[in-house]
Parts: C-alpha cells; sequence; structure tokens
C-alpha cells in the first residue's frame, strides 16, 4: 500500500531530467534565500520576532481583527465577513453583480484558490483574468499552481512559448523569456483596460491603520487597482499584523525567504477607496479559527506563505507540488491539508524524511517537521495507517520488547545473507528498489560483549 | 563517571565493529562503560512511521535501563536526538524522562566533555563528511546551513585530530539523504533519488571514503553504492576516530 504521494512522485521521477531541473531549479532559489539570509546579522532575532509577534496576533485574532475592520471602515472601505469559502464567492459576486462588472481582473491570491472563487465566477458569467505571469500561464494551460510563489515553476519556456504561439499570437518557436514577458505584457495590458473590477489578495492586513498590503514583483495588482474603480481585497483572518512597526519585521523576511530579494519590487499600501470609487475587504475565516483552539497545530496560522519550506524541501523538490493531493503542496501543505480535512489529503503525510530543513527556514519559526510528526501519530486511529509500516511497527515492538528473543533473532539474521536473490529482492521489499540490502555480521556485537570478546585493554 | 554504552539495534547486528570502535575509544580515553545486554531499541522506527504507542514500553525500559548512569553513549545521532528530545514528552508524569538529558552522540560526547587535544590514530584518506539530518538540525553536530549563526563542525574539528587524513564536504552540505526510517519504504522512489543525488555529490567532493555518525544513513547509500557498483567505501566516524586503537 503506498500513497497517492508516493504513486505520483515515481512517475514525477520516472522522467529524471525534468525531476533534476525541477529540483536544481528550486535549490537555487533556497541559495539566494540563504545568500539574503546570511547578510543579515539580526536574521535570526527577526526569525523570532516574527513568530512571536504572529502567536501574540493569533492569541487576539478577535480584539485585532476589530481594530482593523473598524480602521478600515473608518477610512471608507466596506468590510465583509465571510465564515466559509461559499459565502466568499457568493459575497464577492455580489458586489460585482451590483456593478454590474463583466471582467475582473485578478493578482496573485491563494485564498481564492482555496474557495475555488474563478470556476464560481465564470460559471455565472464573469470573465476572470488572472494577471500574475505564472498564474496566467496556468489558467491558460486550464491548470492550477504548483507552487504557491512561483505558480508555474514547473513550467519550462518552450512550453510557454508554445502556449503563446497559440494563445497570444506570439513568434513562432520564440522561448526567449525577455521576448514571452514583453509579449505577456502587451497582452495582459489590454485586460487591464478593459476589465470592470480587480481583484488582490493581501499578503498583511495592519490592524492600527486598517491598510492591506500586497507583495508584488510584476506590479499586476497596481495595474489593476489603478484603472478600476471597484477593488476588492479577499483576506484570510490570519493576515493581520499589529502594527506598522510589525509588519516591517514581516517585510523583511517575506521577500528575502520567497525569493531571495531583499524585498518584493512593489510593496502597495491600500488604505481606502479612490476617488469616486469603492473599496470592499472580505475577510474569511474558512476553518482558521478551529485551527486557533488546536494546540498541536495553532502555529499553522503564523504562516506568511512564503514557500520557503517548499524550495529547500528534497522531497517536494524530487516530487513536484502536483504530486501532493492539496492544493498547497510542500510541508506547509501536508499540514494545512490534514488542518482542512484528514480523511481526504491524509496522502502528503508520507512525503516527509523529517529532515527539519522546513522548520529551520521558515521565517516565522513554524515547527512544521514536529508537526508533520505528530500527524503521522494520528493516522492509525483514522483508519489511514499504512498497513505494511503498522505490521512492521507492531512486530518491531513484539522483538524489541523480548531481549531474550531477540538476541536469538540476533544469532539466527546472519542466515538472511545467504538467501537467493529472488527470495530478498522482489516486489514486496520497497528497499530493493534501488538499493542492495545491508548483511548481518556473523557475530552480533551484544554475542560478543557476552563472551567477553569486547574487554577492557586501557589500565589507565 | 560511569557511562552506558547504548549500541542501537541495527548497529548491534550489522555494524557491530562500529559498536566495538565506539567502546575502545571510550576505553582509551580512561572512562567506566557499561553495556546493560538487555537493551533492545529506541523505539525511533515506530514512532517516526506514526506507532508512538509502540515506542512507549521500549522507551520506559530503555529509560529505567539506562537511567542509573552518569551519561548514556550510543554512536548514532539519529537514535540518541530521538531519546533526547521525543522520550520527555512519550514517558508520562507517572514515568519522567531520565535519560533524555544525559544521552550523548559519541561524537558529542568527545567533542563536549572529554575534549582530547588529540587523538592516537592515522587514516591517510580522503574522507567527505555525511552531515546527518538528526545530527545537524537536532543534535547541533554543526552548524545547520540554513541558519544564520557562526559556522563550526564537531565532525570536522575531531577530524582534524586524525593524523594524515583529508576531509572533504557535498555540495549541499546537509541535504537530507533520504533514508529517513521507513520513509525508505513508503517513499522508495524519492528516497532511492535523493540518495543517489547524496552519493554523487561525496564523489564529486573527492572521496575515498564516505563518513558521519550516523550508520542509518550510510546503511542507505551503501546500499545505493553497491546496487550501482560506484568507486566510493563507506566507514563511520568512530571507525577512523579509534583506527590507532
Amino acid at each position: 500500500m503506498s500513497t497517492k504521494h508516493a504513486k505520483s512522485a515515481t512517475l514525477f521521477i520516472r522522467n529524471r531530467e525534468q525531476e533534476q531541473w525541477h529540483n536544481e531549479t528550486l535549490w537555487f532559489v533556497r541559495q539566494k534565500r540563504d545568500n539574503m539570509a546570511m547578510r543579515i546579522p539580526e536574521w535570526e532575532d527577526l526569525r523570532e520576532l516574527a513568530g512571536k509577534i504572529k502567536m501574540h496576533t493569533v492569541s487576539r485574532l478577535d480584539f485585532y481583527l476589530e481594530m482593523f475592520s473598524s480602521e478600515a471602515e473608518r477610512n471608507g472601505i466596506t468590510v465583509h465577513w465571510a465564515k466559509d469559502a461559499r459565502e466568499h464567492n457568493e459575497i464577492v459576486y455580489s458586489i460585482l453583480e451590483k456593478h454590474q462588472v463583466k471582467k475582473l481582473v485578478k493578482s496573485k491570491s491563494m485564498l481564492t484558490e482555496e474557495c475555488l472563487l474563478n470556476p464560481y465566477l465564470i460559471e455565472k458569467g464573469i470573465e476572470v483574468v488572472e494577471s500574475d505571469l505564472g498564474e496566467r500561464i496556468l489558467q491558460l494551460m486550464g491548470e492550477h499552481p504548483s507552487h504557491i510563489v512561483m505558480p508555474a515553476i514547473h513550467k519550462k519556456r518552450e512550453e510557454v512559448g508554445k502556449l503563446f504561439e497559440e494563445k497570444m499570437d506570439s513568434e513562432k518557436g520564440n522561448s526567449d523569456p525577455t521576448y514571452l514577458t514583453h509579449t505577456a505584457r502587451r497582452y495582459l495590458r489590454r485586460e487591464f483596460l478593459t476589465a470592470d473590477a480587480a481583484m488582490t489578495g493581501a499578503n498583511f492586513g495592519v490592524a492600527q491603520t486598517g491598510e492591506v498590503v500586497v507583495c508584488t514583483n510584476e506590479g499586476n495588482a497596481d495595474m489593476g487597482t489603478s484603472l478600476c474603480k471597484l477593488h476588492i481585497v479577499s483576506m484570510g483572518i490570519e493576515k493581520i499584523v499589529p502594527d506598522l512597526k510589525s509588519l516591517g519585521v514581516f517585510t523583511r523576511l517575506l521577500a528575502r525567504s520567497a525569493t531571495g530579494q531583499p524585498s518584493t519590487t512593489y510593496t502597495s499600501h491600500y488604505r481606502k477607496p479612490k476617488e469616486g470609487g469603492e473599496m470592499h475587504i472580505v475577510i474569511v475565516d474558512n476553518g482558521r479559527s478551529e485551527i486557533k483552539g488546536d494546540s498541536e497545530h495553532v502555529q499553522t496560522l503564523k504562516c506568511i506563505r512564503c514557500g520557503a519550506c517548499m524550495n529547500t524541501c528534497p522531497v517536494y523538490r524530487r516530487s513536484g507540488g502536483y504530486s501532493y493531493t492539496y492544493f498547497i503542496p510542500g510541508p506547509v501543505g501536508i499540514n494545512l491539508g490534514m488542518l482542512k480535512c484528514p480523511g481526504k489529503y491524509y496522502d502528503n503525510v508520507s512525503a516527509c524524511s523529517l529532515c527539519y530543513s522546513c522548520n529551520n527556514v521558515c521565517p516565522v519559526k513554524i515547527d512544521l517537521a514536529d508537526q508533520i510528526y505528530r500527524w503521522r501519530q494520528n493516522l492509525d486511529s483514522l483508519r489511514k495507517a499504512d498497513r505494511t509500516k503498522k505490521l512492521m511497527s507492531k512486530g518491531m515492538k513484539f522483538l524489541f520488547t523480548r531481549p531474550a528473543l531477540y538476541r536469538t533473532v540476533l544469532k539466527m539474521a546472519p542466515a538472511i545473507n545467504y538467501l537467493p536473490r529472488i527470495f530478498v529482492y522482489n516486489k514486496l521489499n520497497a528497499w530493493g528498489y534501488g538499493r542492495e540490502l545491508p548483511r548481518f555480521a556473523g557475530e552480533s556485537f551484544t554475542s560478543m560483549w557476552k563472551k567477553g570478546k569486547i574487554r577492557k585493554t586501557n589500565k589507565q | 563517571m560511569k557511562i552506558g554504552l547504548f549500541i542501537p539495534c541495527y548497529v548491534n547486528a550489522i555494524y557491530p565493529d562500529v559498536g566495538i570502535a565506539t567502546y575502545k575509544l571510550l576505553d582509551y580515553f580512561g572512562l567506566d562503560i557499561d553495556y546493560p545486554v538487555n537493551q533492545t531499541c529506541c523505539g525511533q522506527p515506530m514512532a517516526n512511521a506514526g506507532f508512538e504507542n509502540e515506542a512507549l514500553t521500549l522507551a520506559k525500559n530503555f529509560d529505567e535501563m539506562f537511567g542509573r548512569y552518569d551519561y548514556v553513549v550510543a554512536p548514532s545521532a539519529s537514535c540518541t536526538a530521538f531519546v533526547k528530545f521525543n522520550y520527555p514528552s512519550i514517558l508520562d508524569s507517572n514515568h519522567p524522562c531520565r535519560t533524555g538529558g544525559k544521552i550523548y552522540d559519541v561524537c558529542e560526547f568527545i567533542h563536549d566533555i572529554v575534549k582530547p587535544a588529540k587523538l592516537p590514530g592515522r587514516f591517510p584518506h580522503k574522507v567527505s563528511v555525511h552531515n546527518s539530518c538528526h545530527g545537524v538540525r537536532e543534535l547541533r553536530l554543526s552548524s545547520a546551513s540554513e541558519l544564520n549563526i557562526p559556522r563550526y563542525s564537531k565532525l570536522k574539528d575531531l577530524l582534524s585530530l586524525v593524523e594524515g587524513i583529508e576531509v572533504f564536504e557535498p555540495a549541499k552540505v546537509d541535504e537530507c539523504c533520504g533514508f529517513g526510517g521507513m520513509f525508505s519504504i513508503e517513499e522508495p522512489a524519492v528516497s532511492v533519488c535523493m540518495g543517489e543525488d547524496k552519493v554523487k555529490n561525496h564523489i564529486a567532493a573527492g572521496a575515498e571514503y564516505i563518513t558521519g555518525a550516523d550508520s542509518s544513513c550510510l546503511m542507505h547509500l551503501q546500499g545505493i553504492v553497491e546496487r550501482n557498483k560506484l568507486p566510493v567505501k563507506f566507514i563511520h566516524i568512530v571507525q577512523i576516530l579509534a583506527s590507532g586503537l
């Protein structure tokens, strides 16, 4: 019995060239992150502080959310509260409907992915245009993001070139990145100019001032919000930070951790509607407030969605975002999926060698690997534990709680070395997939000790 | 100072020479070593696989057996880290953990407690140090590559006391080798892929030998090397440190 993740990963690795390219590309981002982190002497203090600010905010979330919404309303913003994805989508649609919006231009938002907003709006007859380049590529291909910060990282430029030939009438066979970027830019400009409303996510919501902060590299959020009179923000309740001073801690960490840049090219603060326009913020719970009461997993609410845990994860880099069954992959995705619905997303829990690198890169110090360890402890009670692993664990316990039997087995074990290969290397032995088995020693340490073969020689 | 020697189950059965080298080394420093013969396994394989309940009895037995020593020393960073960091929460309040605070990986013990100025050994070979995840990120045997902290390596410090040795490290200096206990059989494709990459990096560093504080990682990598008939050998770090004994 192997998990869906293990099966998809096997397929991904079968194309070794693609796997290596994916692995090295993301490792390069991890290295860029390291270069940035090593240049800030107070880096580890910043991470510690960021983690504490987030936990403080989460523990007083009602207080800060109220402060945020009343400040935002004082600035003329309309604030909506959505308890789940359905409410979020309905609220967004009702605003669009009221304004007779035909075309909505969006900047990148994982929350709208979570709520499946695009298919909902498209079904209602609204044209939805993703304006982040990676997101746009995937939208045109009919696929979803494989990484939360670099959504189309699994696509090679040749594939993008082909897509643009078909959809944007670009030159045949030209996959030069600059050329493709300019093509997309010209094409997207038409969309910006003809859109009726702009939607953005929110990287941060500042309680003290009621403003939202959106970080992008392409300026696409700003193009949308500058040209449209209607701006809708979709924001999870955990995005709140107390004040502008604490915001500075996170803006120093976010881009450095995410892509190895000192900051994103654009860090836009939206505090009030433009003249003659409207600004709406939809604050979404969708299960988050339940996590607040879960002491083993509450730390996931600190996540600022930088994707650093994915870039460093040796399993993610070698299996790709689509091998995970939850829409957010990698270490944080394993945890968020289990928090969403363990019975549905347990397949991802196997995708971790417990190397703890994710814990070390996380800018807000989430105990990602420890949480995965804890999820594993729950799988058996969910009846989702791997049967082979369970059997092995029970067998090991039986053996290891009986020292005399253990010693007898140690004596007999070397006989396994002489079994014909067919008995040892077959489909039942997953170890034999690419590896030779170790050989048992002729005599165990315990046996030698008992016979007095290991003894004191130093007379000091 | 009384030391309880813990030889993890797989070291006992597959790599007894690692156990012998550990004993010899501690004995060379004039330490009083005892080996409780009823010891078996620390319980990590089951717990990491998701069956901490199957590890509870083992943790209790282990803690009772080794609780009476001043130090518990083991030639395995990963097993040591499991006892140190997981036993306190696995063992309930009826059985407060006694061993968590006094267990050391043998390299950590020699480096931090014994602090030798020299070692008798000579090992005229090129070795590449395998920085295992639990050694680096749990026991902090070296500075983790992700952290902005001063660079150090207790393993390289110890190896530098051995005459004639040339020490190297692979690219992606502390990336996981893909063993991960039962991860290796639940995700064999990823596990083997990680191991193959790791071996490649060690060989590219110029190693005749791959060495480290965890025989489990080395066992996984050796399995890959033997399957693919690659030109590199394996040796546990204590075998190098004890080479003159």
